[in-house]
């Protein structure tokens, strides 16, 4: 839209107006659905993950607040202007508002991603065993985490992705029905660069995300891949197909009924060396292997139970910490000092394992493993979506280069069919950075079972049942009134001409 | 964060009028102007309500936690009719929107009254107490009753604070407020003769109840015991007349809150009395953001439990036990340096937006209405 706002504004073409002005409406309908999940998400640490909430609130509370300061009253102020604006205030004004409107829904995905990577990489803290939190030390850590940056980029990128091939499939669907011919091929026109940069970027900073679970969260490569033995040069599976008889991690069953594989590229990919050793399922929950720092992994069961020292440890300080107020109560300067002196070993014991605390919350080396299936398949067809889109793109461009676009027809078909896939690969992307971490909610430090709030299992299957209820209803709405407002149509030029002058 | 309430509050003009649509006018265009009007504002209470729970969230995790956590029901029901407010303005308008305009008024009008009652009885909990035990062992566990800090006592998990009284006094009292405010929006921006001398009569019909309730709600909590703090063992303890006594040892915030009350008032008197007299959203929307702001730090300063637990005193939740650390509050601290920006664009945002009043032609050739 701004991009279109700002060819009208250096044109004076009235087209490009109705067309900025068309997919605004478009844009308004989905914003409003973005709303009403944005403040679920909200909501939803405090009321269903209200342990976590106290235990990591310290620092993921501060990005929340401020993408709602800076980024939202951003967005919230300048899309009123946008939609309302048009006869209200100067074009400059106008087109400096659209872009305002984008730059502060950018904002808003960075503080929530800069979020969501601390919990899949968290840095820029130190736990406090007096007030049993992670307590804040780095800030510009925390902001400005390698994860968080990539995990911006990439997510943006699919937004665009998304939105490019939205607005050339909406718009292969008008040179189907040959109508608003100009409007459509200027709308192909943009959303086709912005939909190749966009792929091409993906596949850049997706690459990025891959180095970076392969060092933060070599579980989650694992299940990606379905890596069950880990091996020096691992290729990638381009295609692959599970094999079901596969139940227990360490038996001898082949993982796969067949696979197709890229040599070396997997090693390549998560270590920058083609004959990295990448540490499979097995290696992971047995240990044994040799980490990038020369160290040998520990199995399950060593890091379970330095969790459960560390935890340990933390009830102990916490014990000796009211001995020692108790004492000093008392008037026992002595037994305060013991007590403080205990304290002090229980924080040194507890700080030694503190990198393994959270395992000590889980039962069994089996509890570390993500569903498998789901996190491959989602992984391998977002992939070849990701490919897919790229080729699409570049013949669309082409066509649109030999001018003939517009007359295709089988691409226009191509086009407005392929919409769902770009949705469907955003939402398998989401699917494996959130399945494909499982079971933590923070890395290593706290599994979900520690994180979810007090309230019975009833009660959260009611509100689920409420929101599927509701948001499908609104589903239903969204679409009906989107496919509504495309076979409406852009505005004609000529009356909103008009309009324009009475205006002026 | 109080006088993020306090704006709260104030932008809840936007739910209040959604409570009247129906009753302010019965023609069909008249209804729309309504709708554009509040449409058009509608997303600054929203972002304000967003921004204040991410800064509660940021500030006051423990409360985070233990609130939303344990009174489940109460935040959920008012997520939902949250919920169903963001899609309401946009869809009900459009051509395909399935379930019809009135749904959408409809989904308004629950916003509009849920949404105010249940924000003023959560804020009645600050004085009232909450059935609920905290215990910063549980994650090491230490307790008998697993992982979890903060836990609710209540089995109805949040749904039981709508039968205590005073609780439903501040609810209705905010309810009745954010008609009034709304009452007192309308007068202020419509362009339109009948709607404006409704809305007037609008602004006794709710401001009555309203000071009635508050009063009341006032009255109570000032003589009621409260929940104390001392600052020498951080022990909690019931105190008579709490409330009184901070009004009393800091009396900045007494005079504030006073001036608050008069400011309020004066905007309904004249609003009311007065025919020509247009402003009185002005006088009585600060009066509002001054009043709960003093009304909120009542609640927290002056060695006082904030957020109490009536079943185990020292569980409650004071400033100390449930901030953040001093580094995150340090940072929240700097952000808020940005607050004057963004205060200082929506200004000019609204200028440019509202040289003029809305009238019922401006939704013809306005390029977006709902």
């Amino acid at each position: 839209m701004a991009i279109m706002e700002t060819l009208y504004v250096k044109t004076g073409d009235e087209k490009w107006k109705n067309t900025t002005k068309f997919w605004q409406k478009i844009f308004g309908v989905n914003f409003a659905i973005g709303v009403a999940t944005g403040i679920i998400l909200e909501f939803q640490f405090g009321t269903n993950w209200s342990n976590y909430s106290w235990f990591v609130g310290d620092i993921f509370g501060a990005p929340l607040a401020i993408e709602g300061i800076i980024a939202f009253f951003l967005e919230a102020t300048f899309i009123s202007i946008m939609f309302f604006g048009w006869n209200r205030v100067s074009k400059r004004m106008h087109l400096t508002s659209t872009w305002l409107v984008f730059v502060g829904a950018s904002l808003s995905a960075f503080w929530i991603l800069v979020a969501n990577a601390w919990m899949q990489y968290p840095i820029g803290m130190e736990f406090n065993p007096e007030s049993v939190r992670n307590e804040m030390n780095d800030f510009w850590a925390v902001a400005f985490s390698p994860v968080a940056y990539n995990k911006f980029l990439h997510t943006t990128f699919s937004c665009w992705a998304l939105g490019g091939a939205f607005v050339v499939g909406v718009s292969g669907w008008y040179l189907l029905k040959k109508r608003d011919i100009d409007f459509a091929v200027k709308s192909i026109k943009i959303g086709s660069l912005v939909g190749l940069v966009a792929f091409v970027m993906l596949a850049v900073t997706g690459d990025g995300s891959a180095y970076h679970v392969a060092q933060k969260q070599p579980m989650k490569l694992a299940a990606m891949e379905g890596l069950y033995k880990g091996k020096e040069g691992a290729g990638l599976v381009a295609i692959g197909m599970l094999n079901p008889a596969k139940t227990v991690y360490n038996d001898d069953v082949d993982p796969y009924i067949f696979k197709l594989e890229i040599p070396k590229l997997l090693s390549l990919l998560g270590y920058r060396n083609i004959n990295a050793f990448v540490p499979g399922i097995a290696d992971i929950v047995d240990g044994g292997y040799t980490l990038q720092d020369g160290t040998t992994a520990l199995p399950f069961e060593e890091r379970q139970a330095r969790g459960r020292k560390a935890i340990q440890a933390l009830a102990d300080y916490q014990t000796a910490r009211e001995e020692e107020s108790d004492a000093i109560n008392a008037g026992n300067s002595t037994a305060a000092a013991e007590a403080a002196t205990a304290a002090a070993n229980h924080e040194t014991i507890l700080r030694e394992n503190y990198a393994h605390f959270g395992y000590g919350y889980l039962e069994n080396g089996e509890d570390l493993i993500p569903n498998i299936p789901l996190t491959f398949y989602s992984f391998h067809l977002m992939v070849m979506i990701g490919m897919y889109y790229i080729l699409f793109f570049m013949i669309v461009l082409y066509f649109i280069y030999r001018k003939s676009m517009s007359t295709t027809k089988w691409l226009h078909y191509v086009a407005l069919w392929s919409i769902p896939l770009a949705y469907l690969a955003g939402q398998l992307g989401w699917v494996v950075a959130e399945v494909g971490r499982q079971p933590w909610t923070i890395q290593d430090i706290l599994p979900v079972q520690a994180a979810a709030s007090a309230v019975s299992a009833g009660n959260v299957i009611t509100t689920f049942i409420l929101f599927a209820v509701m948001f499908t209803g609104l589903l239903i709405a969204e679409v009906t009134i989107m496919v509504k407002q495309i076979k409406k149509g852009p505005d004609p030029v000529a009356s909103d001409e008009n309009m324009h002058t009475i205006h002026q | 964060m109080s006088l993020l309430a306090g704006l709260l509050v104030f932008l809840l003009f936007v739910q209040g009028g959604q409570s009247m649509i129906n009753t302010l006018s019965r023609k069909e265009d008249e209804k729309k102007l309504l709708v554009n009007a509040l449409g058009r504002k509608w997303e600054f209470t929203f972002t304000t309500l967003v921004t204040f729970g991410g800064a509660f969230f940021a500030s006051f995790p423990l409360f985070y936690s233990t609130s939303f956590g344990g009174a489940y029901w109460a935040w959920m029901i008012l997520l939902f009719c949250f919920v169903l407010q963001a899609v309401s303005y946009e869809f009900q308008s459009q051509p395909g929107n399935i379930y019809g305009a009135n749904v959408y008024r409809a989904f308004l009008f629950i916003n509009g009254m849920l949404g105010t009652f249940i924000l003023g009885v959560m804020v009645a909990t600050f004085f009232t107490g909450s059935e609920f035990t905290v215990g910063k062992g549980n994650i090491a566990g230490l307790g008998t009753v697993g992982p979890v800090i903060s836990q609710w006592q209540n089995p109805l998990h949040g749904l039981e604070l709508f039968v205590n009284l005073r609780n439903i006094c501040l609810g209705l009292a905010v309810l009745f407020l954010a008609r009034t405010l709304a009452s007192l929006f309308f007068v202020n921006r419509l362009s339109h003769e009948v709607l404006e001398k409704r809305s007037r009569k609008f602004v006794l019909y709710n401001g009555v109840p309203f000071v009635l309730f508050f009063l009341v709600f006032l009255i109570w909590t000032l003589f009621a015991e409260g929940y104390a703090v001392d600052p020498g063992t951080n022990d909690i303890y019931l105190e008579k007349m709490k409330y009184l006594h901070n009004f009393i040892d800091m009396p900045l915030v007494m005079i504030l809150f006073l001036l608050g009350v008069v400011a309020v008032l004066y905007g309904i008197f004249q609003t009311v009395f007065s025919e020509k007299f247009k402003e009185g959203i002005w006088f009585s929307g600060a009066g509002t953001v001054v009043t709960v702001t003093m009304l909120l730090l009542v609640a927290g300063y002056n060695n006082t439990a904030f957020y109490p637990s009536s079943v185990d005193l020292q569980s409650s939740l004071t400033l100390q036990n449930s901030s953040s650390s001093e580094f995150t509050l340090s940072a929240m601290a700097v952000v808020s340096l940005f607050v004057p920006v963004v205060i200082a664009y929506i200004f000019y945002a609204w200028r440019a937006m509202e040289k003029k009043r809305l009238s019922t032609d401006d939704l013809s050739s306005d390029s977006h209405t709902y």
